[in-house]
């Protein structure tokens, strides 16, 4: 029995009544629903295995590669460093320029700070006098930062390997998994999906449609299935047909929600006992998140220990500085970026392309 | 990890509120302590700048005047100044007076336009309108699916074709006069506002159906690309007004403040939760008490209003009032409580809540332990828990399927929450008089913690 409960059952007791009473008298016309009727219908978990369809969806319908998106140099600290340069000094002026340009990529206040600082230090230490050293000593400080060995997706255990992806709603993890899926059939492994995601309207087509372009088996339920039944089933199935891993679908949740939080854990748990080797859970974060995708790595980390990140999105205008501090900050390493729509457009995290996205392009 | 905004804030203005002298070190470092916490809120940096220059011409002003307490001036200056970014009057929709009236969705990849576009069509059909939906996204594998399926649940009919966008568009506003729906809900594909072609495609799907209303969706946990993102659709569209997305999160919501100061286009609805009924028109000054951690009050009561029991609440007002308030009485209200949501949704509402018990995780089968232990006592136990000995305790245990020592816990904390409800001094007057200090209370507790 925890004393918290009994605490805040009583607060909303004092604040119900408080505000009951407080209420307009007049039957004011409400807006904004929060609770009752649910419209998912609890299926039975009836399985259905789908085998290498021949579909064939446009995959060339719309694609950027990585050399279409990467070269956008109309970063404001392009042109806050084309102007620095000019001047000769290293002034206040350019350290303020530089902490706002980092804190423009999400980066964050404290860590935006915190880095500067110690660029500042480094600057005097060292007697550098030029911008340019300057800026060259912050992307130094930033890769070195970003300098971890572990960015390799593990996928050498025994078969078959778990890989589960998590995230909130509408981060990519649907298409996460297709293109991976995609890449890891083209290296010759056998690639098992679980549709895990029983909650999102055709979540479970989705996955379907990625899986028919790369000729992998996906695993389902029924709507609003047990999730983790449905990651059960796809480990078996991966066992039996000897697939060597499986890919698991998770459906989005906002890590405040307490209930889909444990669901994640017992999914997690299920997919342990299944196969004994969860060898990857990958935290899908939206390249245009701000400081709350430090939040969501605290809350998944915690439920579902995550073990890296995929940053999706990337493509866009927004950095994705956030997942920057989310590395430094809780040691948990980016190892995939997307960047666009097409199967090939998730690639490895590189720390150098990265800086220099989030630092301008100006050498 | 983080407090709100409101909590940030106060901490800042908290060193200069009661200061009789104002020096201009003192009022800059609580400008940018004002600013971190802004920024920290996912406030856009361009935004944060002009709000904090103005704060700081007021707090100038503030140290000119010969004011006694210039302190106070600047906390005005600075409450004065975020309700005024984030207030304003709230979206009302106007129907097109030759139906139907036309609606584009607009947004990035998974700012939830799918969803929000069921949720949208649920809302309409809710004021008596009778909405179509439109599925245009076919970008997004399966995304016409998605909107089949949210569209059967919420019985509105759906209109989709295999062709392109633009001629979909076209044909599902065709769709809704032929079978005379009032209102359509054209929703298209995600894109990016770098990507031309994209971008160029919904311009033109603009122009072909001439819509009454564009809406951009906007995710509340965006960053400090928002103003990029809204400004680069407004030019393209002319966005009538923003759809504000997964706002049930702990997001502080910045990216709404951003865009709406830049854009300078308001923000129409917003979406809280997962269901397709957690959806509605959005209140400015609602999301400014709820950025500045003020509570959202008027929600609440709103909640309140729908699911308590007039009786059973104000009985138990009157219990509180005369110090009279037993197990029994606790039970019942539990039970009402319990009945309007989460509780720790209901927590994020109030106002003045310490962050410590805002971050209690609450495990709401807790309460159904409580209901049981209280259940399995007899009546004259509970209006005197002190009667309660080692065997009735043990009597209790057995009929809720708890241990002893979880009765005593429960016993010790009412009888605790008692004598806190007395020193709140809970005494007689006028229960239906105004009473924004019914939250006192909870300051009282945290000392206790």
């Amino acid at each position: 029995m925890s004393i918290a409960v009994v605490v805040v059952v009583a607060v909303l007791i004092l604040g119900g009544v408080g505000v009951f009473l407080l209420r307009p008298k007049k039957g004011s016309s409400l807006k904004l629903g929060v609770s009752s009727e649910t419209d998912v219908v609890v299926g039975s978990s009836e399985k259905v295995v789908t085998t290498e369809a021949e579909g064939s969806f446009d995959v060339t319908q719309h694609r950027r590669g990585l050399e279409g998106s990467l070269p956008k140099s109309r970063s404001l600290l392009g042109a806050a460093l084309a102007r620095m340069r000019s001047k000769r000094a290293l002034g206040e002026e350019l350290w303020i320029e530089l902490e706002e340009a980092l804190i423009l990529s999400d980066v964050g206040v404290d860590v935006s700070v915190q880095l500067i600082e110690s660029v500042k230090d480094k600057v005097f230490q060292e007697g550098i006098t030029s911008t340019d050293a300057a800026i060259q000593l912050l992307r130094a400080e930033m890769t070195l930062k970003l300098a971890r060995t572990d960015r390799e997706l593990k996928i050498d255990a025994t078969p078959p390997v778990v890989i589960l992806f998590v995230g909130v709603n509408g981060v990519g993890k649907t298409t996460s998994i297709g293109k991976l899926a995609a890449q890891l059939s083209s290296q010759g492994k056998k690639v098992v999906v679980a549709a895990g995601d029983t909650f999102r309207a055709a979540a479970t087509e989705q996955l379907e449609m990625w899986a028919q372009r790369s000729e992998v088996d996906v695993v389902k339920g029924s709507p609003g299935a047990d999730p983790a039944s449905v990651v059960f089933d796809a480990i078996s199935h991966a066992a039996a047909v000897g697939a060597d891993c499986v890919l698991a679908d998770t459906a989005g949740r906002l890590q405040n929600r307490q209930n889909l939080m444990d669901e994640l854990r017992k999914i997690r748990r299920v997919a342990e006992k299944a196969s004994g080797t969860v060898s990857e859970v990958l935290l899908v974060l939206d390249a245009t998140t701000g400081q709350n995708g430090l939040v969501q790595a605290e809350g998944f980390g915690e439920a579902a220990q995550v073990t890296g990140i995929v940053l999706t999105k990337l493509d866009g205008t927004a950095k994705g500085g956030v997942a920057f501090a989310v590395e430094d900050r809780l040691k948990i390493p980016i190892k995939f970026v997307g960047l666009g729509e097409g199967v090939d457009d998730l690639a490895p995290f590189d720390p150098v392309a990265f800086v220099n996205e989030i630092t301008g392009d100006v050498s | 990890m983080f407090e709100s905004l409101g909590g940030r804030l106060e901490d800042a203005l908290s060193k200069i509120r009661s200061k009789a002298r104002l020096s201009e070190a003192d009022v800059e470092i609580a400008l940018r302590e004002i600013r971190t916490a802004l920024l920290e809120a996912d406030v856009n940096l361009l935004v944060v700048r002009s709000i904090v220059d103005r704060i700081r011409e007021a707090a100038v002003g503030a140290m000119a005047s010969r004011s006694l307490t210039p302190g106070q001036q600047v906390v005005k200056a600075v409450n004065d100044e975020l309700t005024k970014v984030l207030g304003g009057e709230s979206f009302r929709i106007t129907y097109a007076s030759r139906p139907p009236t036309i609606i584009l969705m607009a947004g990035l990849q998974g700012s939830g336009k799918t969803t929000t576009s069921a949720k949208l069509a649920r809302y309409f059909k809710s004021q008596g309108r009778s909405p179509l939906l439109v599925g245009a996204d076919l970008q997004r594998p399966a995304a016409v699916e998605q909107l089949r399926t949210l569209a059967s649940q919420i019985q509105v009919p759906m209109f989709s074709e295999w062709t392109s966008p633009i001629a979909v568009a076209k044909a599902g506003v065709a769709e809704a006069r032929r079978i005379g729906r009032d209102v359509v809900i054209v929703d298209t594909a995600g894109r990016l506002t770098i990507d031309a072609e994209l971008m160029e495609e919904i311009t033109a799907t603009s122009k072909e159906i001439s819509p009454n209303y564009t809406f951009l969706v906007i995710d509340a946990m965006m960053g400090q690309d928002s103003v990029t993102t809204a400004k680069a659709f407004n030019e393209a569209l002319e966005v009538d007004a923003i759809v504000l997305s997964k706002l049930d999160g702990d997001a502080r919501g910045g990216a709404a403040l951003s865009v709406k100061e830049v854009v300078g286009k308001p923000i129409a609805f917003a979406s809280d939760g997962e269901k397709l009924d957690n959806f509605g028109p959005f209140y400015p000054d609602r999301m400014a008490s709820r950025i500045l951690g003020m509570g959202d009050v008027l929600t609440l009561i709103e909640q309140a209003e729908r699911t308590m029991d007039e009786d059973v609440a104000e009985r138990g007002a009157k219990k509180l009032m005369e110090g009279k308030f037993d197990l029994d009485d606790f039970l019942e209200q539990l039970r009402q409580v319990k009945k309007m949501g989460s509780l720790k949704g209901m927590l994020s509402m109030l106002p003045g809540v310490p962050k410590e018990l805002r971050d209690v995780e609450v495990d709401e089968g807790e309460l159904g332990k409580i209901e049981a232990m209280i259940s399995s006592m007899t009546k004259k136990e509970r209006l005197d828990p002190a009667m309660i000995d080692s065997s009735r305790r043990a009597r209790i245990a057995k009929g809720s399927g708890t241990t002893p020592a979880n009765v005593s816990a429960l016993l010790k904390q009412f009888k605790e929450m008692q004598k806190m409800m007395r020193s709140m001094g809970i005494g007689p007057s006028s229960a239906t008089k105004r009473k924004a200090k019914a939250k006192p209370p909870k300051k009282g507790r945290k000392n206790r913690r």
